[in-house]
């Protein structure tokens, strides 16, 4: 929820921390449709997630044995958006999505960010489709708002421009091993 | 426990591959033009307001003699493209931002109509300028067109 105008997570916004001695602001997330007092309609957040498929995509068998190896790099590759807990403060801090609401927003970005360079992904084409949207990674203006809002700390806009670098180059830069 | 069903994944968009695509080569177009406008504007503004007499320089007598020269032509033309495209495209930005239903296609044709005219009477301009165009001109160029 907006508290004192910022993106934050109610549960992890201490009294002690905020200064009480000016009225406290508490709102509903902007951009998404407000349903009573702080409850929003989540459900354009969610479909966007659900539309850039964000789960491994494997058609092959692993090389041998049971697991898919992945080397401490091609693991480090994807590491920082693994962290998304999915709590809609990034893309309803973000404002191209406040104006329409079609923009995909930086949390499904950074979700298909976290497939798109997993080595083990062989999904990465169809993403990139995906996301080469008109309402897709184009409508970011890098205002970095996203950035500022993420309670994990991920570094949203970077993943966005690498998903925009990794769609001009046709190919994702996943290391080799 | 029950099976959840789990939706098909969209597929569409990937058959739309291939097709060119307005909204990445706008992107492309706006960084390329920037970087190139960074030089050419600066260029511009110091060769007009702070070389030799600086901004009082400038008359009619400044312009026909920058277009004199083919350099100068040529750096207008890609100052006129480059900037007036680069600002339509980000209008246009704005325009799919800010602008619903009707009004959207209609803010979009007038920007593209007014692009295309300031383009055209911008280019025709520096193409088919004339120095000796006012007779009562003095100075250096007064006598270059009466020498004419």
């Amino acid at each position: 929820m907006r508290i004192n105008g910022r993106n934050r997570l109610a549960c992890k916004t201490l009294i002690k921390d905020l200064d009480i001695s000016k009225p406290i602001y508490v709102e509903a997330i902007k951009g998404l449709p407000l349903e009573k007092d702080l409850i929003v309609d989540m459900e354009p957040f969610f479909q966007s997630y659900r539309e850039i498929q964000p789960f491994l995509v494997a058609s092959s068998t692993p090389k041998d044995g049971k697991e898919r190896i992945q080397s401490v790099a091609q693991r480090a590759r994807f590491d920082d958006t693994t962290k998304c807990i999915l709590c809609a403060a990034c893309t309803s801090s973000c404002p191209v999505f406040w104006t329409d609401g079609q923009y995909f927003g930086p949390a499904a970005i950074v979700n298909a960010h976290r497939f798109i360079f997993d080595s083990r992904d062989e999904g990465a084409q169809v993403r990139l489709d995906i996301l080469n949207d008109r309402e897709g990674v184009w409508r970011c203006r890098t205002t970095f708002n996203c950035t500022e809002a993420c309670p994990r700390g991920i570094q949203v806009t970077k993943a966005i421009a690498e998903v925009k670098n990794a769609i001009l180059r046709g190919k994702a830069d996943v290391p080799a091993a | 426990m029950t099976t959840e069903t789990i939706q098909a994944p969209r597929s569409a968009a990937a058959a739309r591959r291939g097709r060119f695509n307005l909204e990445k080569w706008g992107w492309i177009y706006m960084r390329v033009s920037g970087v190139v406008l960074i030089v050419l504007v600066f260029g511009h503004l110091y060769v007009n307001l702070f070389s030799g007499e600086g901004v009082r320089a400038i008359d009619f007598a400044f312009v026909a003699g920058k277009w004199a020269s083919p350099f100068w032509i040529v750096w207008d033309t890609l100052l006129l493209w480059l900037a007036l495209i680069h600002g339509a495209n980000g209008m246009r930005t704005l325009v799919n931002d800010y602008a619903r239903g009707r009004l959207r296609p209609l803010l979009q044709g007038a920007l593209l109509v007014s692009t295309v005219v300031l383009l055209t009477l911008g280019t025709l301009v520096i193409y088919t300028f004339d120095p000796c165009l006012d007779p009562s001109v003095a100075g250096d160029l007064g006598a270059v067109c009466t020498a004419r």
